[in-house]
């Protein structure tokens, strides 16, 4: 019974996460064209609500053409796992009803991250084209640079919370937001995110000048829709997460969805203002700028514990002495921890 | 205290400081002196006054400039559109615009064209075919007239061409068709188009007539 529900309540996750990710297409077309000081697409039915599902329909009766010399298993299965994964990323959100709630949630989602890249660099290789293995190795190489100070990011979070659940961001936050006394991190966690889902300006796998269309390019029909729909549902994901992390994290209010499309609308609002970045700087903001950055907030939320736990030792030393060798043995564990982050 | 900067600045551009003089006023904005007439576009050497210096790091610092374009992008959402509404609402256009051609007739309903030929020889892309005979009353007129808008490249020269202003190229520009036949107009055709648009092509030549 248990399984059967976690399972329905999965599904209709999944559900929701493609519905939200076509109504999030419908936004950035929308946005985009007031933006520029036109309209988006307003002929479909009333003022074009249904533009998204007649986008679906018309891709996927498109006919799915492939290159002859591709490798076409992993051509053909690329894009399938890539909305797969960025679907299955979906499950780590810290819902209280009967889904499935981690206590790794953290390493769930850097977990299904890492894994995108692979079908991003599959996708590249296998349509065994030069412009879709030259968008497929910029995309890797972004993202994997990006992903290690998003990394050392979560880390430092981790150790603040103590914990990898993403539930006790809500505990945590009951009294003020991360984001308000930690606002350059969440700057610089934009910025990754943007990077990470290849978004403006840090859009390289995918510059029209040079790459034509990047690794996705010898995509039609259903592949392209559905990496399409792998991009669009990471981007709602990290927004996600930027409202569990810096906004409070109160997931079962209106407001935690209203702050959810508050950053979507940002992730668009940034395509529609920024220019594309250049890629040395690109990568020199990933090494030289990102990565001291969110070293130095690991080593600070480290030693930030390790203060609150020998003061508290400190307190409780006169008092208790039968605590003192759990404390002591506590933050000889923490030190051990914060030398080997170190190293 | 400024002396490091102007240093350097001097090394940066020692090469065009030879035979020019030197302007070392702590408020001179050009680092080289520039002849009376020609304007100094390298970098300008920034103020290194304290509060000059703080204004750039706030500008840095609170990233200034970006959030400004990002308010600009802002404002212009809620901006109204400048979209036409295409099917529903059109563009203006000019009198003189160069879209669908017509043959037209006079008010009495005789075809204007008397197959003098000079816009198939004028017609840069070979577009018009014509051929003529005589008619019945004696009068020469056309007996072919096709014009292949497939080739036509829409330069006017033909009713440029015209001396009796019977060929004209109307108003109308939404006559795509689906299949490439559809675009090799014969004559009656184009006295048809003639008839439906004349009310458009004669207040457009109207409109037109004193610069022709």
């Amino acid at each position: 019974m248990e399984f059967i529900l976690s399972l329905v309540g999965s599904l209709i996750l999944v559900i929701c996460v493609l519905v939200s990710v076509a109504f999030l297409t419908l936004l950035e077309r929308k946005v985009l064209g007031y933006i520029q000081i036109r309209k988006g697409p307003n002929k479909v039915g009333l003022m074009g609500i249904p533009q998204p599902f007649c986008d679906a329909i018309k891709l996927f009766t498109k006919e799915q053409t492939y290159p002859l010399l591709s490798n076409y298993i992993s051509y053909y299965f690329s894009p399938i796992f890539s909305l797969f994964i960025s679907l299955i990323a979906w499950l780590c959100i810290p819902l209280f009803i009967k889904l499935f709630s981690f206590n790794l949630g953290i390493l769930f989602f850097l977990c299904c991250t890492s894994l995108g890249v692979y079908t991003v660099m599959i996708a590249g290789w296998s349509s065994n084209s030069n412009y879709a293995l030259l968008g497929g190795l910029r995309a890797v190489a972004q993202t994997i640079s990006y992903e290690v100070s998003m990394a050392l990011i979560l880390l430092s979070f981790v150790f603040l919370i103590g914990s990898y659940n993403i539930l006790d961001f809500y505990y945590y936050q009951s009294y003020i937001w991360f984001l308000i006394f930690l606002f350059p991190i969440s700057l610089v966690w934009f910025c990754i995110c943007l990077a990470e889902t290849n978004r403006t300006p840090f859009d390289f796998a995918e510059g029209e000048s040079e790459l034509v269309s990047g690794f996705n390019i010898e995509y039609s029909s259903g592949g392209f829709a559905l990496i399409f729909m792998a991009e669009y549902a990471s981007i709602l994901f990290m927004s996600m997460l930027f409202s569990v992390i810096f906004l409070g994290c109160d997931l079962f209010s209106l407001m935690f969805y209203l702050k959810l499309t508050f950053i979507s609308f940002v992730f668009i609002w940034v395509r529609g203002t920024l220019p594309r970045f250049r890629y040395d700087k690109l990568m020199y903001l990933a090494w030289k700028s990102f990565l001291p950055f969110s070293l130095n907030y690991l080593l600070f939320f480290i030693g930030f514990k390790l203060f609150i736990i020998s003061y508290m030792w400190l307190i409780n030393f006169s008092k208790v002495n039968s605590n003192f060798y759990f404390y002591l043995m506590f933050s000889k564990h923490m030190l051990i921890q914060a030398h080997w982050l170190v190293n | 205290m400024a002396l490091p900067a102007k240093v350097f600045t001097l090394s940066r551009n020692g090469q065009r400081m030879f035979g020019t003089s030197l302007r070392l006023s702590s408020t001179g904005k050009d680092i080289v002196s520039v002849p009376k007439g020609y304007v100094y576009v390298n970098n300008k050497e920034l103020s290194m006054e304290m509060n000059e210096i703080t204004d750039r790091a706030a500008t840095t610092m609170f990233l200034g400039e970006l959030f400004r374009g990002f308010a600009v992008t802002l404002a212009h959402i809620f901006k109204e559109p400048a979209t036409i509404n295409y099917p529903f609402e059109k563009g203006p256009l000019s009198p003189r615009f160069r879209g669908e051609h017509a043959l037209r007739r006079y008010p009495s309903g005789e075809e204007r064209c008397i197959a003098c030929k000079l816009c198939e020889a004028i017609c840069p892309a070979q577009a018009i075919t014509i051929e003529a005979a005589t008619r019945a009353d004696g009068s020469r007129r056309t007996t072919r007239y096709d014009i292949d808008m497939t080739k036509c490249i829409y330069c006017g020269f033909c009713q440029e061409a015209c001396p009796v202003d019977a060929i004209v190229e109307g108003p109308n520009f939404e006559f795509s068709t689906e299949t490439h036949e559809e675009l090799l107009y014969n004559k009656e055709k184009l006295l048809c188009n003639g008839d439906k648009w004349e009310s458009e092509i004669a207040s457009n030549l109207q409109a037109d007539h004193l610069y022709r």
